[in-house]
């Protein structure tokens, strides 16, 4: 017994040396590895199984996939001298748990030595990852990750970047909306608002509650259920009797899909009918199989940017399916925006991290994207199907933006 | 006797001092390694203390793990963090006396699916009161503690773990609760106070258990009811005490010092077949090795001819 605890001991120390030596040999010989070096390695931790692998599987992983195919078919990473390297990708599975995200980024930060390393999916990981990645010296460019407080985790570790918004900036502009129809005489005062008692749900729910209450609205049905709910025949019930125009469910996929069949099924049709995540998936009308047209969700994209079109149809191209309509275009301009950095500044984690606090990058979302203190804001932030497409809406349209059309025409 | 306890202290001690000092000498990876091995050691230790001898076995692991971790989580902004943790320690406990005081007379897989059952009642309702008092879900842990220093307070706790067993194991208990192990009734019959002796284990190894989930909690920095009441660390828990021998002092730890290596290997080598070897894995312990390994190389080396 005790042997194996000596021994264990052992391996890891002779492990240690063997990691001593093999970073002293690397300090030495640094001059030499800057043309020595034949790639760049990119370490990730995603959710491969477990409860969190649909949603990664969705946003996250096929943009890290599609950006490194795309990057090494035209020949690598660009450095300031011109030179290029391809990217050589570690990836582990975090198996959606938590201590495995902290051990996996200790792992590809002290073990493997990557040079940059992108984020897991999910705020919860985010957060998990953020104080790590800001002691090792890595840019944490947090995608799939939605929060109120991105400003304090900023101030709270300087490298890190926010790509998806908060709660309440997604409420506050579907709330424009809704004091644009409401002025307008099309709907009343009285919002039915259902949502799912998990992260997602709850953070919206708290922003919407204020928010829709300072703008006049009454809220007549406010429910959460639990995320194992599949049946929503007395939710839709209550709703359908509250007789509120505005039908607003901070939901998950599975009710997302199964809020629109049963509200088809009974033939709940409100003027205004807003669902939560699953809503911006191209599969969405698929799965619902019903016409969708006019339902709203969060995200949208401009069906007239060709950046947008040509990155959809790449996308579609290489990894053999369409990109969600919210989250997805997102993780990849952060990703253009990492390339574009290491191209100005070379490898240095450091300057990187300036570069991506101050610099304008060209992406998919536009010409002249930059952050706001460590924050993309140039986010569509609320959507509605339109002619097949989720498209991003706003009360009047314009700067890219279509004009939102409700009432929201019949089911079928 | 006494001479070879006191080597066997003092060995031990040269273990933990040698051990306590590591994380000095190591990179920050293998702290993490050791960090989360050190964690299921003591997870299965005290899994054992209880199971092992009463041959309960409890799924209800993870519910106190989460307990303590909700704790920290909850309490981390608003005390001093020795008093959080004697906080998240009372509360285990007291969790652990009701739920031991309504459970203990089920038996064999009622308890097994009752404890199962608890774990989910445990996350639902931390949940709900999220949900419907408190209208918040994560929680923020901003403690400025690096793998380290949770590292430490593990070790600290897993050698209070180990003299706590090995104190019971030694103590009028022990002898009673070796009754109890071979037969429940005659046990009772020769006076032994059966219902006590196994809640009094029950809250001693549930108490640790909820301090685990205490001291890594600040390690995760956001922490929501999926996060800290993942079943995995129940049957993690289980397959290690298993495999080693929930029977003795030292099988867990013969347990779990292989699996947690073999699982680290596991996810960097095969990161996408993990669950599919971890379950033909399980199968192969409960198939080859019923009684863990440790009464397996007893049998080999009786069985084999000298």
């Amino acid at each position: 017994m005790k042997n194996s605890f000596s021994e264990t001991i052992h391996s890891v120390r002779h492990l240690t040396s063997c990691a001593v030596a093999a970073v002293a040999l690397a300090a030495g010989s640094t001059g030499l590895m800057a043309q020595e070096r034949e790639s760049v390695t990119i370490g990730y931790v995603i959710s491969k199984s477990g409860p969190n692998a649909g949603g990664a599987d969705m946003t996250v992983t096929p943009n890290y996939e599609l950006w490194v195919q795309e990057v090494n078919a035209a020949g690598g990473l660009t450095l300031p001298d011109g030179s290029q390297l391809p990217i050589e990708v570690i990836a582990y599975d975090d198996r959606s748990s938590a201590e495995e995200v902290v051990r996996g980024i200790e792992r590809l930060a002290t073990q493997d030595e990557v040079d940059f390393i992108l984020p897991p999916w999910g705020t919860g990981f985010n957060l998990a990852a953020a104080p790590l990645l800001a002691r090792f010296g890595y840019p944490h460019l947090a995608g799939a990750a939605v929060t109120d407080k991105a400003t304090e985790f900023v101030e709270r570790w300087d490298t890190s970047f926010w790509f998806m918004g908060g709660s309440a900036d997604y409420v506050s502009a579907f709330t424009d909306v809704l004091v644009a129809e409401r002025d307008a005489g099309r709907i009343n005062n009285s919002i039915a608002m259902v949502s799912v008692a998990d992260g997602f749900g709850i953070d919206l729910v708290k922003a919407a509650r204020p928010t829709f209450e300072e703008a006049g609205f009454e809220i007549v049905y406010d429910q959460s259920f639990p995320p194992e709910t599949s049946d929503f025949a007395t939710i839709i019930g209550e709703a359908s009797n509250s007789e509120a125009d505005t039908f607003v469910a901070f939901s998950y996929p599975p009710h997302t899909f199964a809020l629109t069949k049963q509200s088809t099924v009974v033939g709940f049709n409100p003027p205004v009918y807003y669902l939560g995540v699953g809503a911006a998936f191209p599969i969405f009308p698929g799965v619902a199989g019903t016409n969708v047209e006019g339902v709203m969700s969060l995200g949208g994209i401009d069906p007239n940017n060709a950046l947008n079109a040509a990155y959809r149809a790449q996308h579609e191209e290489l990894i053999g399916r369409a990109p969600d309509y919210w989250g997805s275009v997102l993780i990849y301009a952060s990703l253009q925006m990492l390339e574009q950095s290491i191209e100005r500044v070379g490898l240095d984690r450091a300057a990187v991290a300036e570069e991506l606090s101050t610099g304008t990058f060209s992406t998919v979302l536009g010409e002249e994207t930059r952050l706001e203190n460590n924050q993309l804001r140039a986010i569509n932030w609320v959507g509605q199907w339109q002619n097949g497409e989720f498209v991003a809406v706003s009360p009047e349209g314009g700067n890219g933006l279509a004009a939102v059309q409700l009432p929201k025409p019949d089911w079928e | 006797m006494t001479m070879k306890t006191s080597h066997a202290f003092l060995l031990a001690a040269a273990v933990l001092a040698l051990l306590a000092a590591a994380p000095l000498l190591i990179p920050d990876y293998w702290t993490g390694v050791l960090l989360g091995m050190t964690g299921y050691v003591t997870l299965a230790t005290a899994w054992a203390m209880f199971s092992g001898p009463t041959r309960y076995v409890s799924l209800a692991t993870v519910a106190f793990f989460g307990v303590g971790a909700y704790t920290v989580a909850v309490l981390n902004e608003t005390l001093p963090y020795p008093l959080v943790l004697l906080c998240a320690g009372g509360i285990g406990m007291v969790m652990a006396l009701i739920v031991g005081f309504s459970t203990l007379r089920l038996a064999g897989v009622y308890f097994v699916i009752f404890t199962f059952g608890l774990a989910e009642l445990v996350r639902q309702t931390v949940s709900w009161w999220e949900v419907n008092i408190t209208y918040t879900m994560g929680r923020y842990v901003f403690l400025p503690f690096e793998g380290r220093h949770i590292y430490w307070q593990l070790l600290a706790l897993a050698a209070a773990t180990f003299l706590i067993s090995w104190g019971i194991g030694r103590s009028r208990i022990g002898l009673a609760l070796k009754a109890l192990g071979d037969d429940e009734t005659v046990a009772a019959h020769a006076g032994v106070d059966v219902t006590r002796i196994k809640l009094l284990l029950f809250v001693i190894s549930s108490t640790i258990i909820t301090l685990v989930g205490a001291i890594q909690a600040p390690r995760w920095t956001y922490i929501e009811p999926s996060i800290v009441f993942n079943p995995t660390v129940s049957f993690m828990t289980l397959i290690m005490a298993l495999l080693g021998g929930a029977m003795r002092l030292w099988g867990p730890l013969v347990g779990a010092i292989p699996l947690f290596l073999l699982f680290e290997w596991l996810s960097v080598s095969f990161p996408d077949h993990f669950s599919i070897i971890l379950g033909l894995l399980f199968i192969l312990i409960v198939f080859v090795m019923p009684e863990g390994v440790l009464a397996k190389i007893e049998t080999l080396r009786k069985g084999s001819p000298k």
